[in-house]
């Protein structure tokens, strides 16, 4: 079986401040995983903001080169694309859904332009039935159909529906991976759980692979496959999702478990603030520490015992 | 009408906070074609001491307007239309909308004050906190200049904050030290009334559960009222005594915070509490149809009606007023008998440990 994304000790380090006073912020460091071919899987990415969880996917996209390491789809290395071919070449492979939706779409476009120009740019549709067509199949495994799409702008749509658009559109060329970027946090409530049921129902009907970055451990815990927990760019735990989120090892990890704000307690609990002391701790001794596996095939950063 | 104050007030008559039948709406008039959105339709609701009242809902459900009609910060589009609302605070009982802006700004700070959403935009950013907590908080407390820097110093203290944030700008503390220093800001004056909307929202975990730590202790030494508005249920469930539940301008139902999560009586009270995901819980969770509606032009009858997996014929044309179903407990469904929670919530946790 070969990879479809392989991820090789990459980092990302970003250069701030002037000539005289430059320091370095490590964004990502040494961050390795793979994801299969002809294994659909929700692999999600877990972290705070500053945890580099959106540079990882920048990179996976092409948009941010990584400072050392490799990222490599299907063998062929991500990056360094200098032509618009080349580019539109990995776009069909790898697509994004953003966080806001709109902010996402031009607010005085259509939105079903954007569809349109995906299926002709991306799909090669040259006729005009074929781009419809196209078009209504993307919506059609989202939820929705092109009559009801057309002509609309993105202040006629609910969060919810806009959101449905932007994964539609993704969905256009066909890809593999699907890179979606905390694709519920600004929904509404009562349309939340609809999203995150379409990411569970592409990875099971339509065999998309999908890269979900969060930091909500609920709806984590809900779709995902496999799991990786980042803390200030390092990777401390990974492995399958379930197993890790109900018994987490890495004490960064045990800290957002607490963090999590249960419902079981309703009404009768008291808020107390979580103690970081152990994270903080796990924090400072990161760059020492190694990849182990751990129990229930999963790996955590720890440093080596003497 | 049951939906009159008396259905409220639980034989209480200092409740700092009253609403009674309130209808707040924006009105336009642009080029001869009015039009009218009912954000707050009335609605009427009474908060007591020392309590938290949640106020749940999703984006245009109307809770920031409901805040703002007692926030005293009614502006021209929006328009109070009728009912009444009315403050208490011991002898002090007070009309946001009939009093002038002098009386109300009495009553500001010292009494009610409100914790904005979004730290960044509300701190003045060209400005040192200590600037910002001279402009908001000097008058109101009646204070010499070095006795009220005393008294800022110790109140910071209380929130895990250090005095040299006072010379800081906002931009040089992180999110969770700004909205700290928000909640320090609105809590200076030791007021009875504080008005929370959002004040998590845009934080990570770990930091929320910091900040709520926080607002509930300084609430709790306070014994002060809270507002606390988000759409977060599960904030609510960790926060609040009772929980308000607003769809589309209306309080549909209202009631304990573990009643609503164990056995709501509104077909959409179910339906969040059950969507929400839980760690330990893989099973398919339901996601409701349809998108919320428009307030300039919102369904006949329970406005809920088109998303309802109850609805009946009766929904779609009659308004079903907010009932007493049970202790403390209201809601506005024609079949609230027929709700049933869609999820268990599993026995308390805590009552193991305690």
């Amino acid at each position: 079986m070969s990879a479809i994304l392989e991820i090789n000790h990459v980092s990302k380090r970003f250069a701030m401040g002037g000539v005289f006073s430059r320091s370095y912020v490590e964004a990502v460091v040494d961050a390795s995983f793979t994801i299969e071919e002809g294994q659909p899987e929700v692999f999600t990415i877990v972290g705070e903001s500053g945890s580099g969880k959106t540079t990882l996917a920048r990179m996976i996209l092409g948009l941010e080169e990584p400072s050392s390491g490799e990222l490599r789809l299907s063998g062929q290395l991500i990056g360094g694309k200098r032509n618009r071919a080349a580019r539109l070449e990995f776009m069909r492979h790898v697509q994004p859904v953003f966080q806001n939706p709109f902010e996402a779409f031009n607010p005085l476009k259509h939105v079903d332009r954007y569809l349109e120009a995906s299926a002709r740019v991306l799909l090669g549709a040259k006729e005009d039935d074929q781009v419809d067509a196209a078009m209504d199949e993307a919506l059609q495994k989202v939820g929705l159909s092109l009559a009801e799409i057309r002509g609309r702008y993105g202040h006629e749509l609910s969060g919810g529906q806009l959101q449905r658009v932007a994964i539609a559109r993704a969905l256009i060329p066909n890809p593999e991976i699907l890179i979606a970027d905390e694709p519920v946090s600004m929904v509404d409530a009562s349309l939340r759980m609809s999203i995150v049921n379409l990411l569970r129902d592409l990875r099971d009907n339509f065999n998309v692979t999908v890269l979900y970055i969060t930091h909500d451990l609920a709806t984590a815990y809900y779709i995902s496959d496999r799991l990786a927990i980042m803390q200030k760019g390092y990777i401390v735990e990974m492995g399958p999702a379930q197993t890790i989120l109900e018994a987490p090892e890495h004490p960064y990890a045990q800290l957002l478990k607490d963090s999590v704000l249960s419902v079981a307690d309703a009404g009768k609990a008291k808020v107390e603030a979580p103690d970081r002391s152990l994270a903080q701790k796990a924090s400072e001794q990161s760059g020492t520490g190694t990849l182990v596996a751990g129990s229930g095939g999963r790996v955590v950063r720890r440093v080596a015992q003497e | 009408m049951t939906t009159g104050p008396d259905s409220t007030a639980v034989g209480q008559n200092d409740n700092p906070l009253t609403l009674t039948n309130l209808k707040a709406y924006y009105l336009t008039s642009y080029f001869g074609v009015e039009r009218e959105v009912r954000a707050v339709d009335d609605i009427s609701l009474s908060i007591r001491r020392n309590e938290v009242y949640g106020i749940a809902g999703e984006s245009s459900s109307g809770k920031t307007t409901l805040i703002k009609t007692f926030a005293g910060a009614v502006r021209p589009p929006l328009k109070i239309v009728s009912g009444s609302i009315k403050y208490q605070f011991g002898d002090l009982e007070l009309d946001p909308q009939a009093v002038s802006e002098e009386e109300l700004n009495q009553i500001r700070w010292a009494h009610v004050s409100y914790i904005m959403q979004g730290s960044m935009s509300v701190l003045n950013p060209v400005r040192r906190i200590n600037k910002s907590f001279k402009d908001f908080a000097f008058k109101h407390m009646g204070l010499s200049e070095s006795g009220f820097w005393e008294a800022v110093t110790a109140h910071l203290a209380r929130l895990d904050l250090v005095p040299e944030v006072l010379k800081a700008y906002p931009h040089e503390l992180s999110g969770g030290m700004r909205q700290r220093v928000c909640i320090a800001l609105a809590t200076v004056c030791q007021p009875d009334f504080i008005i929370a909307d959002e004040p998590t929202t845009a934080l990570d975990v770990v930091v929320q559960k910091d900040v709520l730590a926080m607002l509930d202790e300084i609430r709790r030494s306070l014994q002060s009222s809270v507002v606390f508005v988000t759409h977060d249920m599960s904030v609510h469930a960790n926060m609040a005594d009772r929980i308000g539940i607003m769809y589309a301008g209306r309080i549909v139902e209202e009631g304990p915070t573990r009643t609503l999560f164990t056995a709501p009586k509104h077909p959409y009270t179910a339906h969040l509490v059950s969507s929400l995901p839980r760690i330990g819980d893989t099973s398919r969770k339901p996601a409701l149809e349809g998108r919320p509606p428009n307030l300039s032009d919102p369904p006949t009858g329970c406005r809920f009606h088109p998303r309802c997996p109850l609805a009946i014929d009766k929904c779609t044309t009659e308004v079903p007023p907010l009932e007493v179903v049970g202790d403390d407990h209201r809601s506005a469904c024609w079949r609230s008998d027929d709700v049933t929670p869609l999820t268990t919530i599993n026995e308390l946790e805590s009552e193991g440990r305690a």
